[in-house]
């Protein structure tokens, strides 16, 4: 056993760790105030949304910082930490403003509406430290702090057959997949004989590990991170739980533990696998998972005509896009990967802000009640449209920045086969995309077809999406400026 | 206005769709006029610029240029020379003209002046840009409104000619981003040593390095960009989406297609593949030509074997093309020259015919080539003004069809000598087809089913006249048009052919 884990923490290191504390802070006082205050979910989410405020303004400060590794060497800070601690805290407060107006959280039926809350800020708290794991024990605790958070989330309507369906297959997957992943962690802890990164790092760069065995260890670990950013062939959990949870949950789902996700690979191969890279060619199989992941998720989202079901396919491509940056090892692959992620949040919460918003009249996501919505609800279509354009990457919005960027970086590399193949996959997704154009715009509303008022506070959440997602696509310096100061301390690199 | 006269050429018209979005919906009447105003200014600018271009050099004019993104090179920079002019004063002309023409649009017209003044904005951008990434925005941001002008506005399948238009030209213009992104890396700016979006960096093959060193990379990048623009021209087999999209949109959307979208093809191939991979456009003059002579033979035939005048006009439109390419690949100043002018002149012909097509169908309510006749008796003006459009297709002597095709033809045939001839052929099919419809239509029988048929209207004739009045002037005397692009294009044979 390796002599850091002995370290005593601390204390004054959680001046470091300062946003979850305030998020952990929060799902504890959410949960008393709810106990306190009953049937007033008022109080749990303004106690949550303080603190996602707060952990946002914490944030900004450690763009810059020099990484540094606190609590005994279990986690690191750093300008990407940062960068997540600030996605994360914005995909909170979206995910708060949604869940607000949304009738299948709020409807009158529910119950516990302050556990809810509480849930969120207990995950928020749970991805940011999936950020900055730096030891393989943390790695497995925090993945498993926000799945175990999600499991619940993903059930929350618990008397509805399809969220409990939800739910226990997400279980399922889940369970199986981290108990994948945890026997992969054993193993490389069998090899190189240290449970932090740089251990592990320090012992694989020395020769420990013959091909095979790192192979069989990357395999098992992908495939308890494939899950957690629904990767083919691990996605299988995805569409069934979009579908089935609560529409604002599905929205936190396809960004938050996505961007996670991610993060946790980041950091884990960057900086322990890259030294194996001659041993064992994890890049080449990611890169082949990566045209997996998008050509699956492009092709079968085609066919669907329930629209949660249907963006739950395209968020497994655009995990697809994203592995093309993860695997260039370069700075600008990272860069690119970060922007994208701030981006796809924005545009992916809109698209399913949408969903969340229609619903509450239309108490559907079939494809076929969206029919003449651009006339029916003129500004929301529009918005609408703007984050279909925007997740099919066309200019002049932030998707296309985006996408810009992971394909610059992928040529810059010369995976031009990958690029090229990343090209065609857009295109197929212009299709299902312009599917739901097509319904709204194109297609008569029947005669009956009811109106469709929208909350005020979704209008306005919509346009705190919609408008990003449209000026990042004409000015996006800033923005990207954010990305590029996070990664520049990174010393994976 | 004189310092920025590109950029308000380009953004009067988002000014103008913004106002309109911003207005309530009852406001039909006022949102048209606003409509004709923003895209006024445009036209009125271009006279400017007709004015004002210096007609003695082959340098970039009225260039605007500014950062917009710093850390990774582009650009906004605008400029134009003798080869975007009369595009950009074609779509000025287009594009008000198409806003007269729209006036009886009555389903939701807000939605609709405001889409199409985006997508003159998006045309007026990929004729004045001079950055690559600014060009290809521009290049796709005309597909939504066009998109959605398709698909609410148009015809019977009106949705599957949308997709199908927007499909292939995404999957051309993915390509033509990552040849972009290629060039992007391996081009040098000769200033800063940085990398760079700049169109006139990258023409510089001193600037040229890594891979665009190597031949093959060239050929395959050459290939990416080709198909690109192949499609949007389109060459064949490219061309599937033309007729359906054609035929679908509505009357005006139909002459923007038509008379400036096709353009943004050859137009790309002059002003990015040739200048910057010369060596491959010297390699691909053979293929050019072939496809060229197949474009003219093909969609000539095509044409002739319509019942659908939209569609005779659609498959008109290939063929014409086909001339723009033969002259290209000519690779000397008769035929490239001959090729931009037949751009121009296609514009206005092929407009006048989609104009009264349009005119027709609003009063028939149908298209079908065979159930009219006699219409010559019925509606003589209307007749005459068809007939003026339909001969400058043919390209009679003394309208300007003749003139560009017939500069092609002499370009073209030292290069290729019987790919010339057979191309040749064309004109006798498209003289077929043509006249095979108007005697059709309005020869013969009078057809009794159309007596109350009303005469074309004052505000049609407003926006056939102008072009047909150009039509004729250009046809008798080329020059003003000529003038302006000489300079350039011989520059760029220069450049390309050596």
């Amino acid at each position: 056993m390796s002599v850091d884990m002995l370290q005593i923490p601390d204390w004054s290191d959680l001046g470091g760790f300062l946003p979850e504390t305030v998020m952990f802070g929060a799902f504890l006082l959410a949960l008393l105030g709810d106990l306190v205050v009953r049937r007033r979910p008022v109080v749990p989410f303004a106690v949550v949304m303080a603190g996602a405020l707060t952990a946002l303004a914490l944030s900004f400060a450690g763009l810059d910082a020099p990484e540094r590794t606190i609590l005994g060497g279990l986690v690191v800070v750093d300008g990407m930490a940062a960068f997540f601690r600030i996605l994360f805290s914005l995909i909170a407060v979206a995910t708060l403003l949604v869940s607000w107006a949304s009738e299948e959280i709020m409807g009158r039926s529910r119950e516990n509406k302050g556990e809810y809350y509480a849930l969120i800020a207990l995950m928020t708290g749970g991805m940011m430290v999936m950020a900055e794991a730096r030891d393989l024990l943390m790695l497995y605790l925090s993945l498993e702090l926000v799945s175990l958070s999600s499991y619940v989330m993903a059930g929350y309507m618990r008397n509805s057959l399809r969220a409990t369906e939800a739910s226990l297959k997400y279980v399922i997957f889940g369970a199986v997949s981290s108990g994948v992943m945890l026997y992969g962690l054993s193993l490389l802890y069998g090899l190189t004989g240290s449970l932090t990164y740089a251990g592990v790092r320090d012992a694989l760069a020395a020769g420990a590990g013959d091909p095979l065995s790192l192979l069989t260890v990357c395999v098992l670990l992908l495939a308890g991170l494939g899950y957690k950013i629904a990767m083919v062939p691990f996605h299988f959990w995805a569409p069934d739980v979009y579908e089935g949870a609560p529409t604002p949950v599905s929205a936190f789902f396809s960004v938050g533990p996505k961007a996670a996700g991610f993060a946790l690979m980041i950091r884990f191969f960057y900086t322990t696998m890259q030294p194996a890279v001659d041993r064992v060619d994890w890049r080449l199989l990611i890169a082949v998972l990566s045209v997996a992941t998008m050509t699956f998720g492009n092709l079968v989202a085609v066919r669907q005509v329930n629209v949660k079901r249907l963006l739950a396919y395209s968020s497994i491509a655009h995990a697809g896009y994203l592995l093309m940056g993860f695997l260039m090892l370069t700075a600008e692959g990272l860069q690119a990967i970060l922007f994208y992620l701030l981006v796809y949040a924005l545009m992916n919460l809109g698209a399913f802000l949408f969903v969340v918003a229609l619903n509450n009249s239309l108490k559907s996501e079939h494809l076929d009640d969206y029919a003449g919505l651009g006339f029916r609800s003129p500004w929301a279509a529009a918005m609408m449209i703007v984050f279909l354009f925007s997740l099919t990457g066309l200019p002049p919005t932030a998707g296309f920045i985006g996408k810009f960027y992971l394909f610059a970086a992928v040529m810059h590399e010369g995976w031009y086969w990958l690029a090229i193949v990343g090209v065609l996959n857009s295109v197929v997704s212009l299709f299902y995309y312009m599917k739901i154009a097509r319904t709204m715009y194109f297609t008569k509303a029947p005669a009956d077809a009811p109106a469709v008022p929208i909350a005020p506070l979704h209008y306005v959440t919509l346009v705190l999406l919609a408008a990003p997602t449209l000026f990042l696509g004409l000015y996006w310096g800033g923005f990207k400026d954010l990305a590029d100061r996070a990664v520049q301390h990174f010393t994976a690199l | 206005m004189a310092d920025h006269l590109l950029s308000w050429m380009t953004f009067a018209p988002v000014i103008g769709a913004a106002v309109i979005a911003g207005l309530p919906g009852r406001y039909k009447d006022f949102t048209k006029w606003i409509a004709a105003a923003a895209t006024a200014v445009p036209l009125l600018l271009a006279v400017q610029l007709f004015l004002q271009f210096d007609r003695t050099t082959a340098n970039m004019q009225f260039t605007e240029h500014y950062t917009w993104i710093k850390s990774f090179n582009i650009e906004y920079f605008l400029g134009v020379d003798g080869l975007s002019v009369p595009m950009v004063l074609l779509t000025a002309l287009l594009s008000f003209l198409c806003i007269i023409a729209s006036w009886r649009i009555e389903k939701a017209v807000k939605g609709y002046f405001s889409l199409f003044l985006l997508l003159e904005a998006g045309m007026m951008g990929v004729f004045c840009a001079l950055d690559f990434f600014l060009f290809y925005v521009f290049w796709e941001v005309m597909l939504l409104p066009m998109y959605f002008l398709i698909g609410i506005w148009g015809g019977p399948r009106k949705e599957y000619a949308a997709i199908k238009f927007f499909l292939y030209t995404l999957a051309g213009s993915v390509l033509m981003l990552l040849a972009m992104i290629a060039f992007y890396y391996n081009v040098k700016d000769p200033v800063t040593g940085g990398h760079t979006f700049n169109m006139l960096h990258m023409m510089d093959q001193a600037n040229h390095g890594g891979i665009l060193a190597l031949s093959n990379v060239r050929f395959v990048i050459w290939m990416g960009l080709f198909i690109g623009f192949a499609i949007k021209v389109p060459v064949f087999p490219f061309h599937t989406w033309l007729p359906d999209a054609h035929v679908e949109a509505p009357t005006a959307v139909s002459v923007i297609l038509a008379g400036v979208l096709l353009k943004m093809g050859t137009y790309g191939l002059l002003r990015i593949s040739y200048p910057m991979l010369p060596d491959q456009a010297v390699g691909f003059m053979v293929p050019m030509a072939i496809l060229g002579a197949v474009n003219i033979l093909y969609g000539a035939f095509c044409a002739m074997a319509q019942t659908d005048m939209k569609k005779l006009v659609a498959y008109s439109s290939v063929s014409h093309m086909g001339y723009v390419l033969l002259g290209m690949s000519a690779m000397n100043e008769a035929g490239i020259n001959g090729a931009v002018l037949q751009m121009f002149n296609h514009g206005t012909i092929t407009a006048m015919m989609f104009l009264c097509v349009g005119v027709i169908y609003d009063r028939a309510h149908h298209r079908d080539i065979n159930g009219f006749g006699g219409l010559g008796l019925q509606l003589p003006v209307y007749t005459s003004v068809f007939s003026f459009a339909l001969f400058a297709a043919v390209g009679l002597p003394g309208l300007s069809g003749f003139v560009s095709e017939a500069m092609v033809f002499i370009g073209a045939f030292p290069t290729h000598r019987t790919i010339t001839i057979v191309s040749a052929l064309g004109i006798v099919v498209g003289a077929a087809y043509v006249l095979w419809m108007l005697q059709r239509v309005f020869l013969g029988e009078k057809n009794a089913k159309y007596d109350s048929l009303p005469e074309i209207s004052a505000r049609e004739l407003c926006t056939l006249v102008p072009i047909g009045i150009i039509v004729l002037v250009l046809g008798v005397y080329p020059m003003p048009v000529l003038d302006l692009m000489k300079v350039s294009l011989n520059h760029l044979i220069k450049v390309v052919a050596g």
